[in-house]
């Protein structure tokens, strides 16, 4: 078994609010990230695959095809985006780190067929990561 | 869902690496430039992971503001710009990041409730870095 991680930047803005909390309670849990005007970070997003090498190619996965579907399947859905406003699944989720990281293993998981996803990793500052392994 | 998040925090301490079980020559040969009798000093970088369940009210598995908080004041407080050699629990254990991952991992899960603690990383230097998990991890 051999791990492959691709890495990616997107920009987005983004707030934390939870409609059923009083604002008192918003401000409270949610701190300066409650501003409904939004802020935005520089996300730094890390794809690990796992696989066995393949003997005629060498490689765990066609990393054309990964950078691909990295490409379609998130980073177009989420650069340069407002995150609570453009992307349906936060319509409803509060777009936290912990929420984007499994966002974009949903959005992969299903997508990559050669290589089986080990982890999303997404750094939103870097002091500050998350990373997910589809755990339930 | 479960997810696991990481912090970075930093602080700058000295230390001597030297053990009392050993003769003065023996530390010298084992710990090399690090048993200089003055000692020295690092910018340490400590990541601490955690986690848990995504809150689905909050979308956080823990909120930064309670995890910041008790890291700066059980941890940062407790040993930036300190000698850690002078410290009660490197008396008896040499202040190697070997053991400074431990110490911090012990003050974390003593303390910390909410969260689950995954693991301490120490970087001493751009160079190298220490985890500890917990025993049998």
């Amino acid at each position: 078994m051999v791990y492959l991680t691709r890495k990616a930047e997107f920009s987005a803005a983004h707030y934390y609010h939870n409609p059923e909390f009083t604002p008192e309670e918003n401000a409270r849990t949610f701190g300066k990230c409650n501003n409904p005007n939004g802020h935005g970070h520089n996300y730094t997003l890390e794809v690990t695959v796992k696989g066995a090498v393949d003997p005629k190619s060498g490689f765990v996965v066609d990393l054309k095809q990964l950078k691909e579907t990295m490409n379609r399947e998130v980073l177009d859905a989420l650069d340069h985006r407002f995150l609570n406003k453009e992307v349906p699944e936060f319509f409803t989720l509060i777009p936290t780190t912990e929420n984007i990281a499994i966002a974009i293993w949903q959005r992969l998981a299903p997508k990559l067929n050669s290589a089986q996803l080990h982890r999303v990793r997404v750094y939103e500052t870097p002091d500050l990561f998350v990373d997910f392994y589809g755990e339930a | 869902m479960k997810a696991h998040l990481t912090r970075r925090y930093m602080f700058s301490a000295s230390h001597r690496l030297h053990s009392e079980q050993m003769s003065e020559e023996q530390n010298r040969e084992v710990y090399g430039k690090c048993n200089n009798p003055y000692g020295h000093g690092h910018n340490y970088t400590v990541e601490i992971t955690v986690s848990g369940q995504v809150d689905a009210q909050t979308g956080m598995v823990c909120n930064l503001v309670d995890l910041d908080g008790f890291v700066h004041q059980h941890v940062i407080q407790r040993y930036d710009h300190r000698n850690l050699n002078l410290m009660q629990e490197f008396t008896e254990n040499v202040p190697t990041t070997e053991n400074l991952c431990i110490a911090i991992y012990e003050i974390l899960e003593r303390g910390f409730r909410k969260a689950h603690l995954e693991k301490v990383r120490i970087e001493e230097t751009m160079m190298n870095s220490f985890e500890y998990a917990g025993e049998g991890r």
